[in-house]
């Protein structure tokens, strides 16, 4: 099993979530990218949108399907990855690095308490994978 | 209730243990344990079939011997192409189709005798394929059932023929496509066709099934140096829907005839009466009111069509606006862009004309492509 980075924290829709100041970067998981196969294309939201916990807030496009985005927090969009238009190969090589997706300005930051540690996300997908 | 799929039993091809030793990532495909991917992914996989060469283990595939001596009046009767007459050592693609004119299967005869043929049929189709064999051939042969007997290892790409013919001793270059011979591959007797579903040059390989490792390592050790290597279904599919090979269950199915999927070059009609041939025959004369349309989404428009999305017409005042469906689609991983097919009505599969696919709520431009989306370049 890859290495889970302490200082994220996760969702059981496997995306993760960067808790820094008021920009929450967000990204998925390596356990999820190697799951959706080579990366075609990623659709984000433009920055200012809301999303909504547990809604969809974008796509994520491989050779063989199509995967939802599930917002792991409620908030604004206040960045974008635009480097994932040329390259959208990142998600599957460097997903906690230059994979990620969108940043997220919560809405409430008590939200992070609904989120899993590394541990129990690690517990997660062990039983998945 | 439901019954959890991995409760039943799945079939596996003697090359499972190699593909879990690969680290393939296994799926379930009509009932077969079947390496979707490798860790080399998709994309790398279906590059290295159009600049080197890749190995596909295919023996999920169904294996079907005619024989008799009055099996060629038996093939007649089934084939849509010229398969009967062919000489001995031609391989002829062919629809089987029912009266209706509706496509059973689509499949590769391999006539090593006038009275002897082999078949590949779809993995899928292999029991209907089968009962359509013995109900409709009125015992003017015998059907026999080979699939467990015979592995089926595909080398496709443009290394594939040198490669092969190498470890053939120098035999197999000089096989036309669309034949077969008997062959010793690294020292295993094998059936070796020109025949594949890449769009790619190559062979395919038929060995009994205790030869099927020791084949597949001499391959994949002689295409590791190339670039070569092994193949999953995943870029299996990709590769034949840029070769616009069609794919039975999605672009070709019993409610659709050889005409409409645009495979009338595998229909012969003249003078001839097999299943479905009257039918063909009326729909000829009448005309077509659908066919199976190839398109394209300029990459700059950021969609790709999949399997099942809606194509539509927003004109329509009255009644759906959703005037078919796309059978198959995707990433042109070789050659951009998403491409697909879709059975529409004829005036909307004018080559060049724009359709519309509705991918997931936004209506999507493409554009009307005839011919294969990837042609292999000469060389």
């Amino acid at each position: 099993m890859a290495e889970l980075p302490s200082d994220l924290r996760y969702t059981k829709d496997h995306e993760w979530v960067r808790p820094q100041g008021d920009r929450w970067r967000v990204g998925i998981t390596r356990f999820a990218a190697d799951q959706i196969g080579d990366v075609v294309m990623v659709e984000l939201p433009a920055a200012g949108a809301a999303v909504t916990r547990g809604e969809e807030f974008g796509t994520v496009e491989s050779v063989k399907a199509v995967s939802p985005l599930y917002a792991p927090v409620s908030g604004k969009v206040v960045a974008v990855n635009d480097e994932l238009k040329n390259v959208p190969e990142l998600v599957n090589n460097d997903p906690y690095g230059g994979g990620w997706m969108i940043e997220i300005e919560p809405s409430d930051r008590s939200q992070l308490d609904e989120l899993l540690a590394a541990d129990a996300y690690g517990a997660l997908i062990a039983t998945a994978g | 209730m439901l019954v959890s799929a991995a409760s039943m039993e799945k079939k596996k091809t003697p090359l499972w243990g190699v593909h879990k030793q690969l680290g393939a990532r296994l799926i379930d495909f009509g009932g077969w344990e079947m390496p979707v991917q490798y860790p080399a992914g998709m994309v790398k996989e279906h590059r290295a079939v159009r600049e080197a060469v890749g190995l596909f283990d295919v023996s999920h595939m169904g294996e079907v011997y005619l024989r008799g001596p009055r099996v060629r009046e038996a093939v007649e009767r089934l084939t849509t192409n010229a398969v009967a007459g062919a000489p001995a050592g031609k391989a002829v693609y062919t629809l089987l189709c029912l009266p209706s004119g509706g496509v059973v299967d689509d499949c590769i005869f391999y006539k090593v005798s006038d009275e002897e043929f082999f078949i590949v049929v779809n993995a899928s189709n292999t029991a209907k394929d089968l009962e359509h064999f013995r109900e409709q051939t009125h015992s003017l042969c015998e059907v026999v059932d080979a699939s467990d007997d015979r592995s089926l290892i595909a080398v496709q790409g443009p290394r594939a023929v040198a490669m092969v013919d190498e470890l053939a001793g120098g035999a197999l270059a000089g096989l036309p496509g669309f034949t077969f011979a008997d062959a010793t591959v690294a020292g295993v007797p094998c059936i070796a066709a020109r025949t594949g579903y890449t769009g790619e040059d190559g062979f395919e390989l038929s060995c009994a099934h205790e030869h099927a490792v020791p084949l597949w390592s001499a391959l994949l050790e002689a295409a590791t140096p190339l670039g070569g290597l092994p193949i999953g279904l995943g870029a299996r599919d990709s590769l034949r829907l840029e070769a616009r090979l069609p794919l039975y269950g999605n672009d070709l199915d019993e409610d659709h005839t050889p005409l409409e999927a645009g495979l009338g070059w595998a229909v012969k009609l003249d003078g001839r009466d097999f299943l479905g041939a009257d039918a063909l025959r009326r729909q000829k004369q009448a005309g077509l009111e659908r066919k199976l349309a190839g398109f394209r989404i300029d990459e700059a428009q950021r969609a790709i069509a999949r399997h099942g999305y809606p194509i539509v017409d927003r004109r329509i005042t009255e009644g759906s606006q959703v005037i078919g469906a796309v059978t198959s689609g995707g990433p042109g991983v070789y050659v951009g862009g998403s491409i697909g097919l879709g059975y529409v009505p004829i005036e909307a599969a004018a080559p060049g004309g724009t359709l519309w696919i509705d991918c997931r709520g936004k209506d999507v431009a493409a554009t009307v492509v005839e011919g294969k989306f990837y042609k292999r370049p000469a060389r």
